[in-house]
């Protein structure tokens, strides 16, 4: 039997269970070795050359060198490992959280600021607005 | 005997942290958070407990994909503050109580919870925010601080039953002590919130409203919440939530609400704060 997810039917969002675990194991690892400021700067000196020591796919190292942070997430990348490599960057939760909605961090902290994204019409996917 | 005297949640979003380490308080925007906490600096003087019990999880700093546990429990002497990626804050290193630990793993443990006993572990902002918040910036912290991660991380995290039943098997291995502490236990994370996909930025006023009315006054209906409704109304990362459950689970079932605070947005997040008081 394969395992119940009903969660599937949610928009815009990707449950890091253990399917997802699995596909960004590496990618995941990755982003945990620049917890290291030697790795920092080694990542830093020569992404690629840093990125082919570590055995992901190749749309996952292209992903991270195009800083495509909602792609990581569909392809195994949980935000908390990713927050190293945007912490490495300089960048912040809510920079890369408006990256992945598409919108400039300016209009995204707006939104945050006038009470956040409302949950109506963001349940279930092909709900009604 | 050690007692459990009070229960604190909190948030504990690392742009706190960053706030607070860079001095950015005087900032209409982050002195609206901390007013929340003004009440909770002085409330904690008067009500200094000698350990507390810090239910938090870890954000991939201690733990990466090699191994998970669901439940763990901190028995060292100290614990630093992770390095999470732009060098570890600027905060004391915490400082446990090696004896006490061990005797609640093997108490918990016998009552049917297996925890993870971790000797040696880095504690990062989901363990030391919550320390800022209730104690500003001391040269070291005041109290000594037994770190319970729970995973919340990698779906599924345990279940509120699940949670709720550990805060009360908590609340046993603490009674059976036989040193004289006096002992809070922390619940935090939360509240709704979403960190990724294009629903990033999800906030639920009145789920978490809700939430925090029924964590006070029916805890344990509260905890039979499945798990979809959280990520569904409060956001992926809003089922940390079930980490306030096993605070609540080791106070008694009535408490004493003491502090209430609400607050959107810090950074992503809804800001829940409570302080509440067990009645012996």
């Amino acid at each position: 039997m394969s395992l119940d997810k009903p969660y599937m039917d949610i928009p815009g969002t990707t449950i890091f269970d253990a399917d997802q675990a699995r596909r960004g194991y590496h990618l995941n690892q990755f982003c945990m070795s620049l917890m290291k400021a030697a790795n920092r700067e080694r990542f830093r000196a020569d992404e690629r050359a840093y990125l082919m020591e570590w055995p992901m796919t190749e749309e996952q190292r292209e992903a991270v060198l195009a800083r495509d942070w909602g792609l990581m997430v569909k392809l195994g990348g949980n935000v908390y490992f990713l927050s190293k490599l945007f912490s490495t960057d300089g960048k912040s939760f809510q920079y890369v959280a408006a990256q992945m909605t598409g919108s400039s961090q300016e209009d995204y902290a707006a939104m945050m600021l006038a009470g956040g994204r409302s949950p109506e019409g963001n349940r279930y996917i092909g709900e009604k607005k | 005997m050690a007692r459990i005297t009070a229960g604190v949640t909190t948030s504990h979003v690392p742009a706190l942290g960053a706030a607070l380490d860079n001095n950015k308080l005087g900032e209409p925007y982050w002195a609206r958070v901390f007013a929340g906490y003004d009440f909770s600096k002085e409330w904690i003087k008067k009500n200094m407990p000698d350990v507390v019990l810090l239910v938090y999880n870890d954000h991939a700093s201690a733990f990466s994909l090699d191994i998970v546990p669901t439940f763990g429990i901190g028995c060292a002497d100290s614990f630093q503050p992770a390095d999470e990626g732009w060098g570890p804050r600027p905060v004391p290193v915490v400082k446990g109580h090696a004896e006490f630990a061990a005797h609640l793993a093997q108490s918990v443990i016998q009552q049917d919870f297996d925890l993870t006993i971790i000797n040696k572990m880095d504690v990062d902002h989901g363990l030391t925010v919550p320390l800022s918040m209730m104690f500003g910036q001391p040269d070291a912290w005041p109290v000594r601080v037994i770190p319970i991660p729970v995973n919340v991380v990698l779906f599924p995290p345990p279940s509120g039953s699940r949670c709720f039943a550990l805060g009360k098997a908590l609340r046993k291995a603490v009674e059976s002590f036989d040193q004289d502490l006096n002992v809070q236990i922390w619940g935090t994370g939360g509240m709704s919130h979403q960190l990724q996909g294009t629903r990033a930025g999800l906030i639920n006023s009145p789920w978490d409203q809700k939430f925090i009315d029924r964590l006070i006054s029916e805890p344990e209906e509260l905890a039979k919440v499945p798990h979809l409704e959280y990520v569904r109304e409060a956001g992926s990362e809003g089922i940390e939530l079930v980490m306030w459950l096993i605070m609540r689970g080791a106070l008694s079932s009535k408490v004493n609400l003491v502090h209430r605070f609400y607050h959107v947005p810090a950074s992503n997040t809804a800001i829940g704060h409570l302080i509440l008081e067990n009645q012996q």
